[in-house]
């Protein structure tokens, strides 16, 4: 797509012809860009949004009509009262799992990546295979049921968030470990020689210096772990301790015609990633450079 | 020096992580080979041998995973890593509405997979979806997207692209901008278009963000489950039934042996293919 925009066998005798030649290529191939991305990312969050402020026989017809009145309140209504209330449970198991679970994976992971990037030994080669296997792996289900059950953990807040920290750790270690190495060694040999501890040089020093990572953690592990269907579908199961995504998964077998009211579910839990996404809209860029691609 | 290392950067700041990790990902994860050789109720055991591995490879609605779990992960891996690169080109150029662009690209995969699911079995109903009614517009009679066996699995893998494709194009961003601007202009002065640019900077400089992107997306890909679940449940008939939607399904019917079976041959096949895929990606990323 961008060879076009950049033609460098200009005639020099030709240059400001060629000059603005480019410049009509360039707003056109940028206008072409803009058309495509609007009809083929747009289109379907348009057909979300329109037919979750419809009324249930327009949105029945599934088109992109523009709605003949906005129903949007009373279809929250209705997505807020159904099943009492479930999708506030909803809300509350899914913040609060997703909350814990960063709080962990921030502070295990800032640890683990810590030490493996500061401490190379003999040992380092089996720690970076542990790291490549739970990335690749898929987690066997049935047996972490057994292992949750016999430790008292399946079905219970604990149990999942302990699960989804377990499989996000890979990952977020494979990040703070790639950040460290922009932090200098000797930051930490000045503070030890200020007589800094060790747990002082982590927590005080280490720590904040990683906030930048830390943010990207947030956004990227946030997001997979509040979007998660399928752990909570095994580890966390029954109506009281609903997730988001189940409540979709419910809501859909239950309302097969009621596409109205789906498509207003599908909005509100949008809500959180769309805010978590503008806070931290610039440093998924900037995380990702400094930690999956070294 | 070694000394003063292990003092201050302890193996005892991995203890926390050491002890979640083991206990609710490796433990499961040994466990599962002798599970599967089991007759399972979670309470009760019955040791069987290989039996449920040969049920998993002789049963045909069971086996067809294998064969459509690699067509899923080859396909939505190779559009990634193309449209990715392509976008990952263009928006990394000057451009005006870059921001906007990146961020439309971006956004699908902040979203609930289960919910991009729905959508788009709407929009790929046969006679009243938007995909259909848009193309019978200009003429064209659109297929039974989600209902015919043959296509089935090539649209599903197409909704995985459209909410992927923004993590790869991420990934490409950034490797591209860590390119040296260097070597541009070394290549300017040699008078190089901008083929050559592609060809001979981009292309190879950004090698370690095109590995990201086939490992995560392939892996990711032989491991989906949530969007098949949400569009096809395995159907119609078993076209789209993956390895891991078949666990489930054998989870479900309460054959607890026969689905950790299904988990093990999924680990199985997909360390195979990954480790020595990985291997071979960084191998040649040195060499460059």
């Amino acid at each position: 797509m961008s060879q076009v925009n950049i033609n460098t066998k200009a005639i020099p005798t030709e240059k400001s012809h060629v000059k603005t030649r480019r410049k009509i290529i360039k707003f056109f191939v940028e206008a072409f860009a803009v058309i495509a991305t609007l009809g083929f990312f747009g289109i379907p969050f348009y057909f979300v949004i329109v037919n979750a402020l419809k009324n249930r026989q327009e949105s029945s017809l599934l088109n992109m009509d523009w709605p003949s009145a906005v129903h949007l309140i009373d279809n929250l209504k209705e997505v807020i009262s159904a099943r009492d209330g479930m999708i506030i449970t909803a809300f509350f198991n899914s913040i609060m799992i997703t909350g814990f679970s960063i709080i962990l994976l921030i502070f295990l992971g800032a640890a683990t990546g810590y030490v493996l990037q500061r401490r190379v030994s003999r040992l380092t080669p089996f720690f970076n295979f542990l790291i490549l296997a739970g990335l690749i792996v898929p987690p066997a289900v049935v047996p972490t049921i057994w292992v949750l059950q016999e430790i008292g953990l399946f079905k219970t807040m604990p149990g999942i968030v302990l699960v989804e920290v377990a499989l996000n750790l890979p990952f977020t270690i494979l990040l703070y470990r790639g950040f460290m190495v922009t932090i200098p060694k000797s930051l930490d040999e000045a503070a030890l020689m200020d007589g800094c501890g060790r747990f002082r040089l982590f927590f005080n020093i280490i720590l904040p210096l990683l906030k930048p990572v830390s943010a990207t953690v947030i956004v990227l592990t946030a997001v997979n772990i509040y979007n998660d269907f399928v752990n909570p579908l095994y580890f966390f199961p029954g109506a009281e301790n609903a997730t988001l995504q189940l409540t979709l998964y419910n809501f859909m077998s239950m309302y097969v015609t009621q596409w109205n009211l789906l498509f207003t579910n599908v909005l509100l839990i949008s809500i959180p990633p769309l805010i978590l996404f503008l806070i931290f809209n610039k440093q998924i860029v900037a995380g990702m450079t400094s930690g999956a691609v070294k | 020096m070694n000394a003063f290392s292990k003092r201050t950067y302890s193996y005892y700041f991995l203890l926390p992580a050491a002890i979640v990790y083991f206990v609710f990902f490796l433990l499961p994860t040994i466990m599962s080979i002798f599970f599967s050789m089991t007759w399972w109720t979670l309470t009760d055991w019955k040791f069987i041998g290989l039996e449920n591995f040969k049920t998993f490879l002789t049963e045909p609605s069971l086996n067809i995973g294998f064969k459509n779990t690699l067509i899923y992960a080859i396909v939505t891996c190779t559009l990634k890593v193309v449209l990715g690169l392509l976008l990952g080109v263009f928006l990394s150029s000057k451009l005006r509405f870059s921001g906007f662009i990146r961020s439309m690209v971006f956004f699908p995969t902040l979203l609930s997979t289960i919910a991009v699911g729905i959508a788009f079995t709407m929009m790929m109903h046969p006679s009243q979806g938007i995909i259909n009614v848009t193309l019978n517009a200009i003429g064209i009679i659109g297929p039974d997207w989600l209902g015919d066996t043959r296509i089935a699995l090539l649209s599903v893998a197409f909704v995985d692209v459209w909410k992927g494709v923004g993590i790869a194009t991420v990934i490409f961003i950034a490797g591209i901008m860590s390119i040296p601007q260097d070597y541009y202009e070394a290549l300017m002065i040699d008078g190089g278009n901008a083929w050559h640019k592609f060809k001979s900077i981009i292309l190879p400089l950004s090698r370690p963000a095109m590995n990201t992107v086939i490992i995560l997306s392939f892996i990711g890909g032989l491991r989906t489950f949530d969007l098949v679940w949400a569009m096809t449940k395995g159907g119609p008939g078993f076209s789209t039934d993956l390895i891991a939607s078949i666990i489930y399904k054998q989870y479900q019917a309460g054959f607890y042996g026969l689905s950790t079976a299904g988990n093990v041959i999924l680990f199985v096949l997909v360390s195979a293919l990954a480790f020595p895929l990985y291997g071979y990606l960084n191998r040649k990323e040195v060499d460059l």
